[in-house]
Protein backbone atom coordinates (compact mmCIF):
# COMPACT_ATOMS: atom_id res chain seq x y z
CA UNK A 1 0.00 0.00 0.00
CA UNK A 2 1.39 3.39 -0.94
CA UNK A 3 0.53 6.36 1.27
CA UNK A 4 -0.58 9.47 -0.65
CA UNK A 5 0.13 13.12 0.10
CA UNK A 6 -3.56 13.63 0.88
CA UNK A 7 -3.46 10.81 3.43
CA UNK A 8 -0.40 12.30 5.11
CA UNK A 9 -2.20 15.66 5.32
CA UNK A 10 -5.29 13.94 6.76
CA UNK A 11 -3.35 11.94 9.36
CA UNK A 12 -1.30 15.00 10.31
CA UNK A 13 -4.58 16.69 11.18
CA UNK A 14 -5.80 13.70 13.20
CA UNK A 15 -2.50 13.76 15.12
CA UNK A 16 -2.85 17.52 15.76
CA UNK A 17 0.39 18.32 13.97
CA UNK A 18 0.93 20.82 11.20
CA UNK A 19 3.56 20.28 8.55
CA UNK A 20 4.68 22.65 5.82
CA UNK A 21 4.68 21.59 2.16
CA UNK A 22 8.32 20.50 2.19
CA UNK A 23 7.78 18.28 5.21
CA UNK A 24 4.61 16.79 3.71
CA UNK A 25 6.62 15.92 0.61
CA UNK A 26 9.48 14.39 2.63
CA UNK A 27 7.23 12.46 5.02
CA UNK A 28 5.10 11.10 2.18
CA UNK A 29 8.22 9.61 0.65
CA UNK A 30 9.71 8.33 3.93
CA UNK A 31 6.42 6.90 5.19
CA UNK A 32 5.86 5.32 1.79
CA UNK A 33 9.19 3.48 2.06
CA UNK A 34 8.48 2.43 5.64
CA UNK A 35 4.94 1.22 4.90
CA UNK A 36 6.11 -0.69 1.82
CA UNK A 37 8.50 -2.51 4.11
CA UNK A 38 5.62 -3.24 6.53
CA UNK A 39 3.64 -4.80 3.70
CA UNK A 40 5.91 -7.84 4.00
CA UNK A 41 3.73 -8.80 6.99
CA UNK A 42 0.96 -9.66 4.55
CA UNK A 43 2.98 -12.68 3.45
CA UNK A 44 2.60 -14.17 6.94
CA UNK A 45 -0.40 -16.43 7.45
CA UNK A 46 -2.16 -15.24 10.61
CA UNK A 47 -5.44 -17.06 10.07
CA UNK A 48 -6.83 -17.82 13.54
CA UNK A 49 -3.84 -16.29 15.39
CA UNK A 50 -5.00 -14.18 18.35
CA UNK A 51 -3.50 -10.69 18.59
CA UNK A 52 -1.17 -9.78 21.49
CA UNK A 53 -1.47 -6.38 23.10
CA UNK A 54 0.50 -7.23 26.24
CA UNK A 55 3.23 -9.87 26.58
CA UNK A 56 2.77 -10.58 30.29
CA UNK A 57 -0.63 -11.84 31.35
CA UNK A 58 -2.08 -9.83 34.22
CA UNK A 59 -5.78 -10.08 34.87
CA UNK A 60 -7.79 -7.57 36.88
CA UNK A 61 -5.13 -5.62 38.74
CA UNK A 62 -7.58 -4.46 41.41
CA UNK A 63 -6.94 -2.47 44.54
CA UNK A 64 -9.16 -1.29 47.37
CA UNK A 65 -11.09 1.83 46.44
CA UNK A 66 -9.59 4.02 49.14
CA UNK A 67 -8.95 7.72 48.94
CA UNK A 68 -5.27 8.53 49.26
CA UNK A 69 -3.50 11.88 49.25
CA UNK A 70 -2.57 13.26 45.86
CA UNK A 71 -0.50 16.16 44.60
CA UNK A 72 -1.97 19.50 45.73
CA UNK A 73 -3.48 21.64 42.98
CA UNK A 74 -0.77 24.28 43.23
CA UNK A 75 1.96 21.79 42.43
CA UNK A 76 -0.05 20.15 39.69
CA UNK A 77 -0.44 23.57 38.08
CA UNK A 78 3.18 24.59 38.56
CA UNK A 79 4.27 23.49 35.08
CA UNK A 80 1.24 24.92 33.25
CA UNK A 81 2.01 27.45 30.51
CA UNK A 82 -0.91 29.49 31.86
CA UNK A 83 -3.15 28.95 34.87
CA UNK A 84 -5.69 30.85 36.92
CA UNK A 85 -7.08 29.94 40.35
CA UNK A 86 -7.27 26.14 40.21
CA UNK A 87 -7.53 25.75 36.45
CA UNK A 88 -5.54 25.66 33.24
CA UNK A 89 -6.10 28.56 30.87
CA UNK A 90 -6.43 27.78 27.15
CA UNK A 91 -7.24 29.85 24.05
CA UNK A 92 -10.92 30.06 23.14
CA UNK A 93 -12.47 26.75 22.09
CA UNK A 94 -15.50 28.03 20.19
CA UNK A 95 -15.10 31.04 17.89
CA UNK B 1 43.83 5.98 42.42
CA UNK B 2 41.24 7.45 40.03
CA UNK B 3 38.09 7.01 42.07
CA UNK B 4 35.81 7.65 39.10
CA UNK B 5 37.03 4.41 37.52
CA UNK B 6 35.58 2.29 40.33
CA UNK B 7 32.69 -0.10 39.90
CA UNK B 8 29.75 -0.03 42.31
CA UNK B 9 30.98 -3.05 44.25
CA UNK B 10 34.57 -1.75 44.46
CA UNK B 11 33.37 1.67 45.63
CA UNK B 12 31.03 0.07 48.18
CA UNK B 13 33.92 -1.90 49.65
CA UNK B 14 36.07 1.23 49.99
CA UNK B 15 33.17 3.27 51.38
CA UNK B 16 32.16 0.77 54.06
CA UNK B 17 35.76 0.21 55.19
CA UNK B 18 36.18 3.98 55.53
CA UNK B 19 38.98 4.19 52.96
CA UNK B 20 37.07 6.76 50.91
CA UNK B 21 33.98 8.90 51.45
CA UNK B 22 31.05 9.42 49.14
CA UNK B 23 31.91 13.13 49.05
CA UNK B 24 35.38 12.23 47.70
CA UNK B 25 33.95 9.75 45.24
CA UNK B 26 31.24 12.12 44.03
CA UNK B 27 33.74 14.97 43.67
CA UNK B 28 36.02 12.71 41.66
CA UNK B 29 33.15 11.86 39.32
CA UNK B 30 32.28 15.55 38.83
CA UNK B 31 35.97 16.33 38.17
CA UNK B 32 35.96 13.59 35.57
CA UNK B 33 32.80 15.06 34.02
CA UNK B 34 34.50 18.44 33.85
CA UNK B 35 37.44 16.80 32.12
CA UNK B 36 35.67 14.78 29.41
CA UNK B 37 32.07 15.99 29.09
CA UNK B 38 32.95 18.48 26.34
CA UNK B 39 33.96 15.53 24.20
CA UNK B 40 31.31 12.99 25.22
CA UNK B 41 28.20 15.06 25.93
CA UNK B 42 26.49 12.40 28.03
CA UNK B 43 24.33 14.68 30.14
CA UNK B 44 21.42 17.03 29.64
CA UNK B 45 21.34 18.22 33.26
CA UNK B 46 23.86 17.93 36.09
CA UNK B 47 22.86 18.53 39.71
CA UNK B 48 26.19 18.94 41.45
CA UNK B 49 25.01 20.85 44.53
CA UNK B 50 22.21 18.40 45.25
CA UNK B 51 24.52 15.47 44.60
CA UNK B 52 27.21 16.75 46.98
CA UNK B 53 24.56 17.20 49.70
CA UNK B 54 23.29 13.66 49.06
CA UNK B 55 26.86 12.37 49.24
CA UNK B 56 27.39 14.06 52.61
CA UNK B 57 24.15 12.48 53.89
CA UNK B 58 25.26 9.09 52.58
CA UNK B 59 28.56 9.44 54.43
CA UNK B 60 26.65 9.92 57.70
CA UNK B 61 24.61 6.78 57.04
CA UNK B 62 27.77 4.82 56.26
CA UNK B 63 29.53 6.08 59.39
CA UNK B 64 26.54 4.85 61.42
CA UNK B 65 27.14 1.44 59.89
CA UNK B 66 23.93 1.49 57.86
CA UNK B 67 25.45 1.63 54.37
CA UNK B 68 23.72 -0.51 51.74
CA UNK B 69 25.30 -1.61 48.44
CA UNK B 70 24.26 1.63 46.68
CA UNK B 71 24.76 4.05 49.56
CA UNK B 72 26.90 6.97 48.42
CA UNK B 73 27.29 5.65 44.85
CA UNK B 74 27.01 8.29 42.07
CA UNK B 75 24.36 7.21 39.56
CA UNK B 76 23.20 8.78 36.28
CA UNK B 77 19.52 8.66 35.35
CA UNK B 78 18.21 8.66 31.80
CA UNK B 79 16.26 11.87 31.34
CA UNK B 80 13.01 10.00 30.77
CA UNK B 81 12.53 9.15 34.47
CA UNK B 82 10.84 11.80 36.57
CA UNK B 83 13.00 13.38 39.27
CA UNK B 84 11.16 15.62 41.71
CA UNK B 85 12.44 19.19 41.46
CA UNK B 86 14.97 18.34 38.71
CA UNK B 87 13.92 19.04 35.14
CA UNK B 88 13.06 16.00 33.07
CA UNK B 89 13.19 16.74 29.36
CA UNK B 90 12.98 13.39 27.54
CA UNK B 91 15.43 14.99 25.13
CA UNK B 92 12.57 17.10 23.77
CA UNK B 93 11.92 20.79 23.28
CA UNK B 94 8.36 20.18 24.38
CA UNK B 95 9.53 19.23 27.92
CA UNK B 96 12.63 21.41 27.97
CA UNK B 97 11.55 23.18 31.16
CA UNK B 98 9.39 20.48 32.76
CA UNK B 99 10.03 20.03 36.48
CA UNK B 100 8.25 16.92 37.76
CA UNK B 101 6.24 17.25 40.97
CA UNK B 102 7.15 13.68 42.00
CA UNK B 103 9.82 11.00 41.62
CA UNK B 104 9.51 7.91 39.49
CA UNK B 105 9.42 4.77 41.65
CA UNK B 106 12.90 3.72 40.47
CA UNK B 107 14.34 7.08 41.49
CA UNK B 108 12.55 6.83 44.85
CA UNK B 109 14.09 3.41 45.41
CA UNK B 110 17.55 4.67 44.54
CA UNK B 111 17.06 7.57 46.96
CA UNK B 112 15.89 5.17 49.69
CA UNK B 113 19.08 3.18 49.11
CA UNK B 114 20.94 6.50 49.50
CA UNK B 115 22.45 6.42 46.04
CA UNK B 116 23.70 9.82 44.85
CA UNK B 117 21.91 11.07 41.75
CA UNK B 118 24.35 13.16 39.75
CA UNK B 119 22.46 14.09 36.64
CA UNK B 120 20.09 13.32 33.83
CA UNK B 121 21.55 11.55 30.82
CA UNK B 122 20.95 12.40 27.19
CA UNK B 123 18.67 10.28 25.01
CA UNK B 124 16.82 10.22 21.72
CA UNK B 125 13.72 12.38 22.01
CA UNK B 126 11.08 10.37 23.90
CA UNK B 127 13.43 7.36 23.58
CA UNK B 128 12.71 7.13 19.84
CA UNK B 129 15.94 6.31 18.09
CA UNK B 130 19.01 4.10 17.98
CA UNK B 131 21.77 6.70 18.04
CA UNK B 132 20.82 9.46 20.53
CA UNK B 133 21.05 11.83 17.54
CA UNK B 134 17.34 12.56 17.88
CA UNK B 135 17.90 14.44 21.14
CA UNK B 136 16.74 18.02 20.68
CA UNK B 137 19.04 19.23 23.45
CA UNK B 138 22.60 17.97 23.01
CA UNK B 139 24.84 15.58 21.06
CA UNK B 140 26.36 12.51 22.69
CA UNK B 141 29.47 10.95 21.13
CA UNK B 142 30.79 7.43 21.52
CA UNK B 143 33.67 7.57 24.03
CA UNK B 144 35.56 4.95 21.97
CA UNK B 145 35.42 7.03 18.79
CA UNK B 146 34.07 10.56 18.98
CA UNK B 147 33.00 10.49 15.32
CA UNK B 148 30.53 7.71 16.09
CA UNK B 149 27.17 7.43 17.81
CA UNK B 150 26.92 5.94 21.31
CA UNK B 151 23.85 3.98 20.23
CA UNK B 152 20.43 4.79 21.59
CA UNK B 153 18.11 5.65 22.90
CA UNK B 154 19.92 5.40 26.30
CA UNK B 155 23.10 6.70 24.63
CA UNK B 156 23.83 9.26 27.35
CA UNK B 157 23.60 6.65 30.12
CA UNK B 158 25.84 4.16 28.28
CA UNK B 159 28.40 6.80 27.27
CA UNK B 160 28.49 8.15 30.84
CA UNK B 161 29.30 4.67 32.18
CA UNK B 162 31.91 3.98 29.48
CA UNK B 163 33.60 7.37 30.01
CA UNK B 164 33.58 6.94 33.82
CA UNK B 165 31.32 10.00 34.14
CA UNK B 166 29.26 8.04 36.70
CA UNK B 167 29.68 4.79 38.59
CA UNK B 168 26.46 3.24 37.28
CA UNK B 169 23.42 4.34 35.31
CA UNK B 170 19.75 3.70 34.66
CA UNK B 171 18.38 3.40 31.13
CA UNK B 172 15.19 2.27 29.49
CA UNK B 173 14.65 -0.27 26.73
CA UNK B 174 11.61 -0.24 24.44
CA UNK B 175 13.25 -1.92 21.42
CA UNK B 176 16.88 -2.33 22.48
CA UNK B 177 17.58 1.08 24.01
CA UNK B 178 19.60 -0.36 26.91
CA UNK B 179 21.28 -3.32 25.19
CA UNK B 180 22.34 -1.61 21.94
CA UNK B 181 24.05 1.46 23.47
CA UNK B 182 25.64 -0.82 26.11
CA UNK B 183 27.02 -2.92 23.25
CA UNK B 184 28.25 0.10 21.30
CA UNK B 185 29.92 1.62 24.38
CA UNK B 186 31.47 -1.59 25.76
CA UNK B 187 29.48 -1.77 29.01
CA UNK B 188 26.85 -4.08 30.53
CA UNK B 189 23.15 -3.33 29.99
CA UNK B 190 20.19 -5.40 31.13
CA UNK B 191 16.58 -5.15 30.00
CA UNK B 192 14.49 -7.01 32.58
CA UNK B 193 11.27 -8.86 31.92
CA UNK B 194 8.29 -6.59 31.23
CA UNK B 195 6.62 -6.03 34.60
CA UNK B 196 9.75 -6.74 36.68
CA UNK B 197 10.30 -3.03 37.41
CA UNK B 198 7.71 -0.34 38.03
CA UNK B 199 7.24 2.13 35.18
CA UNK B 200 5.58 4.68 37.46
CA UNK B 201 7.10 8.06 36.68
CA UNK B 202 8.72 6.79 33.49
CA UNK B 203 7.52 9.04 30.68
CA UNK B 204 5.63 6.63 28.44
CA UNK B 205 6.71 5.88 24.86
CA UNK B 206 5.21 2.46 24.04
CA UNK B 207 3.54 1.18 27.17
CA UNK B 208 3.45 -2.53 26.28
CA UNK B 209 7.19 -2.53 25.50
CA UNK B 210 8.93 0.01 27.78
CA UNK B 211 11.13 -1.36 30.56
CA UNK B 212 13.69 0.23 32.88
CA UNK B 213 17.06 -1.39 33.60
CA UNK B 214 20.68 -0.93 34.70
CA UNK B 215 23.72 0.05 32.61
CA UNK B 216 26.95 -0.73 34.46
CA UNK B 217 30.69 -1.36 34.23
CA UNK B 218 30.35 -5.06 35.02
CA UNK B 219 27.81 -7.82 35.67
CA UNK B 220 28.16 -7.70 39.46
CA UNK B 221 27.10 -4.04 39.43
CA UNK B 222 24.19 -4.95 37.22
CA UNK B 223 22.98 -7.51 39.79
CA UNK B 224 23.38 -4.97 42.61
CA UNK B 225 21.26 -2.36 40.83
CA UNK B 226 18.65 -4.98 39.90
CA UNK B 227 18.26 -5.87 43.60
CA UNK B 228 17.30 -2.29 44.38
CA UNK B 229 15.03 -1.35 41.49
CA UNK B 230 12.99 -4.52 40.84
CA UNK B 231 9.66 -5.40 42.38
CA UNK B 232 5.95 -4.76 42.44
CA UNK B 233 4.63 -1.23 42.81
CA UNK B 234 0.95 -0.50 43.48
CA UNK B 235 1.36 2.64 41.36
CA UNK B 236 2.03 0.54 38.24
CA UNK B 237 -0.68 -2.04 37.63
CA UNK B 238 1.49 -3.72 34.98
CA UNK B 239 4.29 -4.41 37.48
CA UNK B 240 4.07 -8.03 38.55
CA UNK B 241 3.56 -8.99 42.22
CA UNK B 242 6.31 -11.56 42.34
CA UNK B 243 9.17 -12.03 44.75
CA UNK B 244 12.49 -10.45 43.79
CA UNK B 245 15.40 -12.86 44.14
CA UNK B 246 18.80 -11.74 45.40
CA UNK B 247 20.45 -11.35 42.02
CA UNK B 248 23.97 -11.24 43.45
CA UNK B 249 23.48 -14.89 44.48
CA UNK B 250 23.30 -15.72 40.78
CA UNK B 251 26.95 -14.69 40.58
CA UNK B 252 28.01 -17.80 42.44
CA UNK B 253 26.88 -20.71 40.28
CA UNK B 254 28.65 -22.05 37.21
CA UNK B 255 26.96 -22.80 33.90
CA UNK B 256 27.99 -26.41 33.38
CA UNK B 257 25.13 -28.36 31.84
CA UNK B 258 23.09 -25.35 30.73
CA UNK B 259 21.64 -25.59 27.25
CA UNK B 260 22.31 -22.49 25.19
CA UNK B 261 20.50 -21.82 21.93
CA UNK B 262 21.81 -19.81 19.01
CA UNK B 263 18.89 -18.55 16.89
CA UNK B 264 20.14 -19.17 13.36
CA UNK B 265 18.18 -16.19 11.99
CA UNK B 266 20.46 -13.92 14.08
CA UNK B 267 23.57 -15.28 12.34
CA UNK B 268 22.44 -14.60 8.80
CA UNK B 269 24.07 -12.63 6.02
CA UNK B 270 24.44 -8.95 6.72
CA UNK B 271 26.08 -9.56 10.06
CA UNK B 272 29.32 -7.56 10.20
CA UNK B 273 32.38 -9.82 9.97
CA UNK B 274 33.98 -8.53 13.19
CA UNK B 275 30.70 -8.92 15.07
CA UNK B 276 30.28 -12.47 13.75
CA UNK B 277 33.82 -13.40 14.82
CA UNK B 278 33.42 -11.95 18.30
CA UNK B 279 30.13 -13.77 18.83
CA UNK B 280 31.61 -17.05 17.58
CA UNK B 281 34.52 -16.66 19.97
CA UNK B 282 32.08 -15.90 22.81
CA UNK B 283 30.13 -19.06 22.05
CA UNK B 284 33.36 -21.07 22.32
CA UNK B 285 34.02 -19.50 25.74
CA UNK B 286 30.50 -20.43 26.90
CA UNK B 287 31.00 -23.97 25.58
CA UNK B 288 34.35 -24.13 27.33
CA UNK B 289 32.53 -23.44 30.60
CA UNK B 290 30.53 -26.64 30.14
CA UNK B 291 27.33 -25.35 28.52
CA UNK B 292 25.88 -27.15 25.53
CA UNK B 293 25.38 -24.86 22.54
CA UNK B 294 23.00 -25.67 19.71
CA UNK B 295 21.28 -23.87 16.86
CA UNK B 296 17.57 -23.13 17.20
CA UNK B 297 15.14 -21.31 14.95
CA UNK B 298 13.05 -18.20 15.60
CA UNK B 299 11.36 -18.15 12.20
CA UNK B 300 9.59 -14.78 12.58
CA UNK B 301 12.69 -12.77 13.47
CA UNK B 302 12.72 -10.85 10.23
CA UNK B 303 9.14 -9.65 10.78
CA UNK B 304 10.05 -8.11 14.15
CA UNK B 305 11.09 -4.81 12.56
CA UNK B 306 7.77 -4.34 10.79
CA UNK B 307 5.77 -5.48 13.83
CA UNK B 308 7.68 -3.23 16.21
CA UNK B 309 7.61 -0.16 13.99
CA UNK B 310 3.83 -0.44 13.77
CA UNK B 311 3.04 -1.30 17.40
CA UNK B 312 5.50 1.11 19.06
CA UNK B 313 4.44 4.16 17.00
CA UNK B 314 0.77 3.22 17.47
CA UNK B 315 1.20 3.22 21.24
CA UNK B 316 3.37 6.34 21.06
CA UNK B 317 0.83 8.27 19.01
CA UNK B 318 -1.67 7.68 21.78
CA UNK B 319 0.76 8.30 24.69
CA UNK B 320 2.09 11.52 23.19
CA UNK B 321 -1.38 12.98 22.70
CA UNK B 322 -0.96 14.43 26.21
CA UNK B 323 1.57 17.02 25.00
CA UNK B 324 -0.89 19.68 24.00
CA UNK B 325 0.51 22.82 25.59
CA UNK B 326 -2.17 22.89 28.29
CA UNK B 327 -1.00 21.25 31.51
CA UNK B 328 2.78 21.26 31.24
CA UNK B 329 5.55 21.70 28.73
CA UNK B 330 6.00 24.10 25.86
CA UNK B 331 3.06 26.06 24.41
CA UNK B 332 3.18 28.06 21.19
CA UNK B 333 1.23 31.24 21.82
CA UNK B 334 0.73 32.30 18.21
CA UNK B 335 -2.75 30.82 17.70
CA UNK B 336 -6.01 32.35 18.84
CA UNK B 337 -8.03 29.17 19.03
CA UNK B 338 -7.46 25.86 20.74
CA UNK B 339 -7.00 23.34 17.91
CA UNK B 340 -4.49 25.54 16.11
CA UNK B 341 -2.65 26.04 19.42
CA UNK B 342 -2.38 22.23 19.77
CA UNK B 343 -1.05 21.88 16.24
CA UNK B 344 1.47 24.71 16.48
CA UNK B 345 2.67 23.56 19.90
CA UNK B 346 3.15 19.96 18.83
CA UNK B 347 4.81 20.74 15.50
CA UNK B 348 7.25 23.17 17.07
CA UNK B 349 7.74 21.11 20.24
CA UNK B 350 8.38 17.67 18.73
CA UNK B 351 11.39 16.87 16.54
CA UNK B 352 11.15 15.17 13.13
CA UNK B 353 11.53 11.53 14.28
CA UNK B 354 8.83 11.89 16.93
CA UNK B 355 6.47 13.51 14.41
CA UNK B 356 7.24 10.77 11.90
CA UNK B 357 6.35 8.09 14.44
CA UNK B 358 3.21 9.88 15.59
CA UNK B 359 2.07 10.02 11.96
CA UNK B 360 2.89 6.33 11.33
CA UNK B 361 1.11 5.35 14.54
CA UNK B 362 -1.93 7.48 13.87
CA UNK B 363 -2.12 6.06 10.35
CA UNK B 364 -1.77 2.46 11.58
CA UNK B 365 -4.64 3.00 14.02
CA UNK B 366 -6.90 5.01 11.71
CA UNK B 367 -10.20 3.84 10.27
CA UNK B 368 -9.67 1.62 7.24
CA UNK B 369 -6.05 0.75 8.07
CA UNK B 370 -6.31 -0.61 11.60
CA UNK B 371 -6.78 -4.26 10.58
CA UNK B 372 -4.13 -4.18 7.86
CA UNK B 373 -1.45 -2.61 10.05
CA UNK B 374 -1.97 -2.56 13.82
CA UNK B 375 -4.18 -5.66 13.84
CA UNK B 376 -1.86 -7.66 11.62
CA UNK B 377 1.22 -6.60 13.59
CA UNK B 378 -0.46 -7.68 16.85
CA UNK B 379 -1.10 -11.13 15.38
CA UNK B 380 2.47 -11.55 14.10
CA UNK B 381 3.61 -10.45 17.58
CA UNK B 382 1.88 -13.57 18.89
CA UNK B 383 3.87 -15.69 16.42
CA UNK B 384 7.13 -14.09 17.60
CA UNK B 385 6.20 -14.95 21.20
CA UNK B 386 5.40 -18.53 20.19
CA UNK B 387 8.84 -18.82 18.54
CA UNK B 388 10.51 -17.86 21.82
CA UNK B 389 8.27 -20.17 23.87
CA UNK B 390 9.29 -23.05 21.67
CA UNK B 391 13.01 -22.22 21.87
CA UNK B 392 12.88 -21.95 25.67
CA UNK B 393 11.29 -25.41 25.89
CA UNK B 394 14.72 -26.86 25.17
CA UNK B 395 17.10 -23.98 25.95
CA UNK B 396 17.97 -22.21 29.20
CA UNK B 397 19.12 -19.06 27.44
CA UNK B 398 19.70 -17.82 23.89
CA UNK B 399 22.89 -16.20 22.62
CA UNK B 400 22.94 -13.66 19.81
CA UNK B 401 24.54 -10.48 18.58
CA UNK B 402 23.07 -7.23 19.93
CA UNK B 403 23.41 -5.25 16.71
CA UNK B 404 24.44 -6.19 13.17
CA UNK B 405 27.39 -3.76 13.21
CA UNK B 406 29.48 -1.86 15.77
CA UNK B 407 28.61 1.82 16.36
CA UNK B 408 27.99 3.71 13.14
CA UNK B 409 29.13 7.24 12.26
CA UNK B 410 27.25 10.30 13.48
CA UNK B 411 24.91 11.36 10.70
CA UNK B 412 25.26 8.09 8.78
CA UNK B 413 21.64 6.96 9.12
CA UNK B 414 19.95 10.21 10.06
CA UNK B 415 18.33 10.80 6.68
CA UNK B 416 17.20 7.23 6.20
CA UNK B 417 14.78 6.30 8.99
CA UNK B 418 14.18 2.80 7.63
CA UNK B 419 17.93 2.00 7.68
CA UNK B 420 18.02 3.15 11.33
CA UNK B 421 15.01 0.94 12.14
CA UNK B 422 16.58 -2.12 10.49
CA UNK B 423 19.65 -1.82 12.73
CA UNK B 424 17.39 -2.78 15.67
CA UNK B 425 16.47 -6.21 14.31
CA UNK B 426 18.23 -8.28 17.00
CA UNK B 427 16.92 -6.36 19.99
CA UNK B 428 13.27 -5.71 19.05
CA UNK B 429 11.98 -9.30 19.41
CA UNK B 430 12.72 -9.44 23.17
CA UNK B 431 10.55 -6.37 23.80
CA UNK B 432 7.73 -7.73 21.68
CA UNK B 433 7.83 -10.97 23.72
CA UNK B 434 8.41 -9.19 27.05
CA UNK B 435 11.42 -11.41 27.83
CA UNK B 436 14.68 -10.37 29.50
CA UNK B 437 17.99 -9.69 27.76
CA UNK B 438 21.45 -8.50 28.62
CA UNK B 439 24.38 -7.18 26.61
CA UNK B 440 27.90 -7.97 27.85
CA UNK B 441 31.16 -6.85 26.20
CA UNK B 442 32.54 -9.70 24.06
CA UNK B 443 35.14 -8.13 21.80
CA UNK B 444 36.33 -5.24 19.67
CA UNK B 445 36.19 -4.61 15.96
CA UNK B 446 39.43 -4.10 14.03
CA UNK B 447 38.71 -0.36 14.40
CA UNK B 448 38.69 -0.73 18.16
CA UNK B 449 34.92 -0.43 18.60
CA UNK B 450 33.24 -2.49 21.33
CA UNK B 451 30.97 -5.42 20.47
CA UNK B 452 28.35 -6.87 22.80
CA UNK B 453 27.02 -10.38 23.26
CA UNK B 454 23.28 -10.61 23.81
CA UNK B 455 21.90 -13.23 26.18
CA UNK B 456 18.12 -13.72 26.31
CA UNK B 457 16.03 -15.61 28.86
CA UNK B 458 12.39 -16.43 29.29
CA UNK B 459 10.16 -14.26 31.49
CA UNK B 460 11.47 -13.61 35.02
CA UNK B 461 14.64 -15.64 34.55
CA UNK B 462 17.07 -12.74 34.96
CA UNK B 463 19.09 -14.81 37.42
CA UNK B 464 20.11 -17.13 34.63
CA UNK B 465 21.05 -14.18 32.40
CA UNK B 466 23.20 -12.73 35.14
CA UNK B 467 24.73 -16.14 35.83
CA UNK B 468 25.73 -16.75 32.21
CA UNK B 469 26.90 -13.16 31.73
CA UNK B 470 28.99 -13.28 34.90
CA UNK B 471 30.64 -16.57 34.05
CA UNK B 472 31.47 -15.23 30.60
CA UNK B 473 32.84 -12.01 32.08
CA UNK B 474 35.12 -13.95 34.46
CA UNK B 475 36.71 -15.68 31.48
CA UNK B 476 37.32 -12.51 29.48
CA UNK B 477 38.65 -9.00 30.08
CA UNK B 478 36.72 -6.93 27.52
CA UNK B 479 34.66 -5.29 30.27
CA UNK B 480 37.82 -4.04 31.99
CA UNK B 481 38.99 -1.98 29.00
CA UNK B 482 38.20 1.74 28.98
CA UNK B 483 38.38 4.25 26.15
CA UNK B 484 41.16 6.82 26.09
CA UNK B 485 39.71 10.29 26.35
Amino acid sequence: MKITKEEVVHVTGLARLSLDDNDIELYTKQLGDILSYMDALNRIDTEGVPPTSHAIFINNAFREDEVEPSIPAGRALANAPESEDEGFVVPKVIG
Amino acid sequence: MDLYRLTIHEAHELLTTGKISSVELTSAVFDRIEQVEDKVGAYITLVKDRAMAEAADADKVIRQGNGKPLTGIPIAIKDVLCTEGVRTTCGSRILKNFIPPYNSTVVDRLREARAVIIGKANMDEFAMGSSTEHSALTTTRNPWDLTRVPGGSSGGSAAAVAADECIGAIGTDTGGSIRQPASHCGVVGLKPTYGRISRFGLVAFASSLDQIGPITKDVTDCAILMNEICGYDPNDSTSVPREVPNYTKALQAGIKGLVVGMPKEYFSEGLDEDVAQSIDAAIKVIEGLGATCKYVSLPHTEQAVAVYYLIAPAEASSNLARYDGVRYGFRDNGAEELIQMYRDTRSKGFGPEVQRRIIIGTYALSAGYYDAYYGKASQVRTLIIQDFNQAFETCDVLLAPVAPTPAFKLGEKLDDPLAMYLSDIFTLPANLAGIAGVSVPCGFSRDGLPIGLQILSKHFDEEKLIRVAYNFEQETDFHAKRPEL
